[in-house]
């Protein structure tokens, strides 16, 4: 592994998920065999994303440029700190979600899984892909492979409230991706390139103030993967899709390369200074904010814990929006490694929820009471991710949101730093019922428990632990498990995978170095 | 030797359509093969030596008939057989099936269209241009005509929409001929420019406009493709969308900017006209599309938005010069990419008929189980339609972008971007019913999905050219953004002086 030469890490990186699907087709009847490749091509790719550490954490990029596409623009890859971060996240989750996957598909006997799983190393293929591409071509090439992979998977109940979401899914992000395209295709013209870089590529040489807001104007409606208010709503509607793929969706891929894209096009290619000179980053912030406080108070209105923590998603997405809207050092470094800190912990509370449907078959939290007692380390874990969420030590979320606070003092902007809080306050008003109801609401009495006859086996005994009843939970308490104690670890060790070195590599390349 | 190879490849074109009776098939097959194989040599020989000119018995040109291969043409020449080729091995299952009895007839007709195409494409004399284009139409109506019935009202609305484009193309010649007395296109193009604020000549440009929009079927004149697209066997719907109304856009593209030149063109509006036509065919083509419930009328209509794609950049040609997009680059790949997207569309849309005699779109649920291999064909063309990345269609939509970029018409990016929008819609729609609408009567509870779903998949025969044209549409839409096949297209350019600033 450690031989492949470097500028080819991140070619045989993608190529790992890329040839993995194929074989996931070819093996479709054998299931063992298949899941088996999506697990080691998940293993492969994790390794060699990370194996790129050393050299990019000493301040260097590597860069692999296939083949010119356009006078200036190479469709290629160059892997800098901040690009890392996030594939290493996503690539690493792509492994506990396949664990989890196995136990959650075959719990359930769902249909059609080949599609399923080839699926899914495709929209990680795009994740990755969008991660680590040089220039904002290659990028919109994934980031459109992501849209349109993870469609079969959103509409994969076939059912037609679930047809409804995937159309609804994407007529909104092959929309934005008209946008997108349209806003590149501007830059480049402008400024003849587009490749990523920490100056920002943009100045106000090329053009007039007007024209250059309108251009953002245009790259936001392009990234609404990021489900920003008011464009969100495909976001919740998404949820009927199987919950490992709710959680990719959230944690993982689609929603990041969102914010991802919304960063690179903050940072990378406007460049702090022109934000600055523009006036976007307030405008920037004061979305956010609206986003960050209205999803919370929509998130406390669903009862369906997966919608709960649809609406929790959208309104943390704004966190890491607002931390680079800040454009302070802190606040980016703080919206930066928001990002793998909040892929942990939704991943974690995404996987408890579809444990607990896998278990008992609930889908919404006013049926939840008691469970904490009945599947307690999943409901551990949601706690930890929870906990997280609403920024509390010694949760990697605190360490998130410290950052964040601190760039809203460095930024002199009183009123973000009070927006930050309330919209912390409410996570808290919208996660403690679900704990509450789970650990210290009675279960339901067993006359009204008759009335649903297929669960009633499961209850039959008060304090029977559901969740390790069939060997194949293990599959998905271990995932679980593991996302719950690293959200912890993150917090306690910052550093770990790096993450916290890489962010700061990226600042420094951001805010230092001119 | 070149000449000998070009010679060959025009004599066994006219040779195969009246020798091969028996085992048409095959000899068809063979024909085809060594055709696209000729026109691979002929194409390199032309990128790397040059022109190729060979005298039809020995004349000398502004007399005699000469075949002049160039870039352009060789280019086209290698799409146009290679399609001929892809559809006529598709055909032997298909139309064993469907035309029984007339095999031998459909082989022959068959034939006599590619010989009118090629012809199209190499001549070097106006009026053999004409003659041929007479050949192809006709060969055209007959193979459209040839399933009986209701086809053959599409066969003669096309006869007489087709008759009436080609009257205009001979009064255009008749002006040219009037006025310089030569029919030879470099001969023209070397009499013309002293005429150019001619009366005479200005009309002439008109009638071959007019003349070749029938024949191109740009709105508003292509009242006749959707009948004649719906109705026709499905290699020869693919023929007509994929190949015989782009070779109809080569002879445009010919006579504007061969026998016209680019200077001319610069002293009229004509192809900001262009340009808008272009743009309104684009969107009315593809909300008709979206309105129609017959799969082959959705995608003839979808035909004739791809022929406004074709036309705008062609519009777009003139002013914009930097070299990847500039000048007949996004037109040229565009009829390269819609070749390949609209024949595996035509195709697919065949062999659902052939097996199931299925037409409407409402009816395909559950096509995506039935078969499969089919269905993921015309998913990877669908998304190469709309213009997702890496596929053809996204190269061109990209090119053309960039192009009206550059003319300083921001207002046709927007017109792309829309259409592809309105492409996601109807092309979307079968989609999500082959695959995720349940078959009628399938129950939801999850043991049915366990039970085997019978497979019913087209013969080999049928899937291979399918497949080998859905994966051309990724495989070239990488090698389109990869550049490499741009050589030939800036020496088409080259040859036009269109990347020269004026």
């Amino acid at each position: 592994m450690i031989d492949i030469p470097e500028y080819l890490r991140p070619v045989v990186a993608l190529g790992c998920p890329a040839l993995g699907s194929i074989f996931i087709l070819l093996f479709g009847r054998r299931p063992n065999l298949r899941e088996g490749v999506t697990l080691l091509a998940g293993l492969l790719q994790f390794l060699i994303v990370f194996s790129m550490v050393p050299t990019v954490m000493s301040g260097k990029t590597i860069q692999s440029y296939l083949f010119p596409i356009l006078p200036g623009i190479h469709f290629g890859f160059r892997v800098d700190a901040f690009g890392l971060m996030f594939a290493i996240t996503a690539s690493f989750l792509w492994i506990l979600v396949s664990i989890y996957s196995i136990g959650y598909m075959r719990a359930l006997q769902e249909h059609a899984q080949t599609r399923y799983y080839f699926c899914f190393a495709l929209a990680i293929f795009g994740a990755v892909g969008v991660a680590l591409s040089g220039n904002l071509v290659t990028m919109y090439i994934f980031y459109e492979i992501l849209t349109v992979s993870t469609y079969p998977l959103v509409a994969h109940e076939q059912s037609s409230e679930a047809l409804f979401a995937g159309r609804k899914y994407l007529a909104y992000l092959l929309t934005s991706g008209v946008f997108l395209l349209a806003a590149i295709v501007f830059t480049y013209s402008m400024a003849e390139t587009t490749d990523f870089s920490p100056k920002g590529i943009l100045s106000l040489a090329f053009s007039s103030r007007s024209t250059l807001i309108f251009l953002f104007v245009f790259f936001i409606l392009g990234f609404m993967k990021a489900a920003y208010f008011p464009c969100h709503s495909w976001l919740p509607t998404a949820m009927v899709a199987p919950t490992p793929v709710s959680a990719l969706l959230h944690a993982v891929a689609v929603v990041k390369a969102g914010v991802f894209g919304i960063v690179r096009t903050v940072c990378y290619i406007y460049g702090i200074d022109l934000m600055r000179d523009l006036g976007l980053g307030i405008m920037l912030a004061s979305f956010a904010a609206l986003t960050m406080i209205g999803a919370s108070l929509f998130a406390v209105a669903q009862d369906n814990l997966k919608k709960r923590l649809a609406y929790s998603t959208i309104s943390q997405l704004s966190f890491i929006i607002f931390g680079v809207a800040l454009l302070s050092p802190m606040g980016v470094t703080g919206a930066m490694i928001y990002i793998p800190f909040h892929g942990f912990m939704k991943i974690t509370l995404f996987l408890c929820a579809g444990a607990i449907l896998v278990a008992s078959g609930k889908k919404n939290i006013s049926e939840m009471a008691g469970i904490g007692r009945a599947m307690p380390i999943t409901m551990l874990a949601f706690t930890v991710g929870a906990l997280g969420m609403c920024g509390a030590p010694p949760v990697a979320g605190f360490i998130s949101k410290w950052f964040l606070a601190i760039g809203a003092i460095q930024s002199g902007q009183m009123v973000f730093l009070a927006l930050l809080l309330i919209a912390s306050l409410l996570d808290v008003v919208y996660f403690y019922p679900i704990i509450r109801t789970a650990f210290f609401e009675k279960m339901p009495q067993d006359e009204v428990l008759k009335e649903r006859e297929a669960k009633v086996a499961l209850f039959s005994k008060k304090t029977e632990i559901i969740e390790t009843r069939r060997p194949l939970y293990y599959f998905i308490l271990l995932p679980i498990a593991i996302t719950a104690s690293f959200s912890i670890l993150f917090c306690l060790f910052p550093d770990l995978f790096h993450i916290y070195g890489l962010a700061q590599a990226a600042i420094r390349d951001l805010f230092w170095r001119f | 030797l070149v000449v000998v190879v070009s010679l060959l490849s025009a004599i066994t074109i006219f040779i195969a359509g009246w020798i091969n009776r028996k085992t048409s098939c095959y000899i068809s097959i063979a024909t085809l093969l060594g055709q696209f194989i000729a026109s691979l040599f002929i194409l390199h020989h032309v990128m790397t030596i040059g022109p190729i000119y060979y005298r039809l018995g020995g004349w000398v040109p502004p007399w005699g008939i000469e075949y002049v291969m160039d870039a352009l043409n060789a280019y086209v020449l290698v799409i146009l057989l290679f399609l001929g080729l892809v559809c006529v091995i598709y055909s032997k299952r298909n139309i064993e099936h469907e035309l029984p009895q007339k095999v031998v007839s459909f082989y022959t007709i068959y034939q006599l269209l590619i010989t009118g195409l090629c012809g199209i494409t190499v001549t070097g004399d106006i009026f053999n241009m004409y003659v041929f284009i007479e050949i192809t139409s006709l060969s055209a109506y007959a193979l459209i005509a040839s399933r009986g019935k209701i086809a053959l009202k599409a066969s003669f609305t096309y006869l007489v929409l087709g008759s009436i484009g080609a009257c205009f193309f001979l009064l255009g010649i008749g002006f040219l001929y009037a006025i310089t007395g030569s029919l030879n296109i470099r001969d023209l193009s070397l009499l013309l420019p002293p005429f150019y604020g001619n009366k005479v000549v200005l009309a002439a440009f008109v009638f071959f406009i007019v003349g070749l929009s029938i024949k191109m079927a740009l709105f508003p004149l292509h009242t006749w493709l959707p009948d004649a697209h719906a109705f026709a066997p499905a290699e020869i719907s693919a023929m007509l969308s994929g190949i015989i109304i782009e070779v109809a856009t080569y002879a445009f593209i010919r006579v504007a900017f061969s026998v016209f030149t680019p200077r001319f063109l610069r002293l009229l509006p004509v192809f900001d006209i262009l340009c808008w036509l272009g743009a309104a065919a684009i969107i009315i083509g593809s909300i008709l599309a979206i309105t129609q419930v017959n799969l082959k009328r959705m995608l003839a209509y979808s035909s004739v938005a791809n022929m406004g794609y074709i036309v705008l950049a062609l519009g777009l040609s003139i002013s914009a010069r930097t070299a990847p997009w500039g000048g007949l680059n996004p037109a040229l790949m565009h009829i390269l990419n819609h070749a390949l997207m609209k024949g595996c569309l035509f195709l697919v849309a065949g062999a659902f008929i052939y097996k199931a005699d299925l037409w409407y779109i409402t009816d395909f649920q559950g096509l995506g189980k039935k078969m499969p291999y089919t269905c993921a064909a015309f998913v990877i063309a669908a998304i190469s339609m709309i213009g997702v990345p890496p596929s053809v269609g996204f190269a061109s939509k990209l090119y053309m972008i960039l192009a009206s970029i550059e003319s300083g018409k921001p207002i046709f990016v927007a017109v792309l971007l829309i259409s592809s929008l309105l492409n996601l819609v109807y092309f979307w729609r079968i989609i999500e019913t082959m695959y995720m609408k349940r078959a009628e009567g399938e129950n939801h509870s999850h043991a049915s999905h366990k039970a085997h779903v019978q497979r019913a998949e087209v013969p080999l025969g049928m899937l291979l050219p399918i497949w080998v044209l859905a994966s051309l549409c990724i495989i070239m839409g990488i090698l389109w953004l990869a550049n490499v096949p741009t050589p030939i297209l800036n020496q088409v350019n080259a040859m036009f002086r269109l990347d020269m600033m004026p």
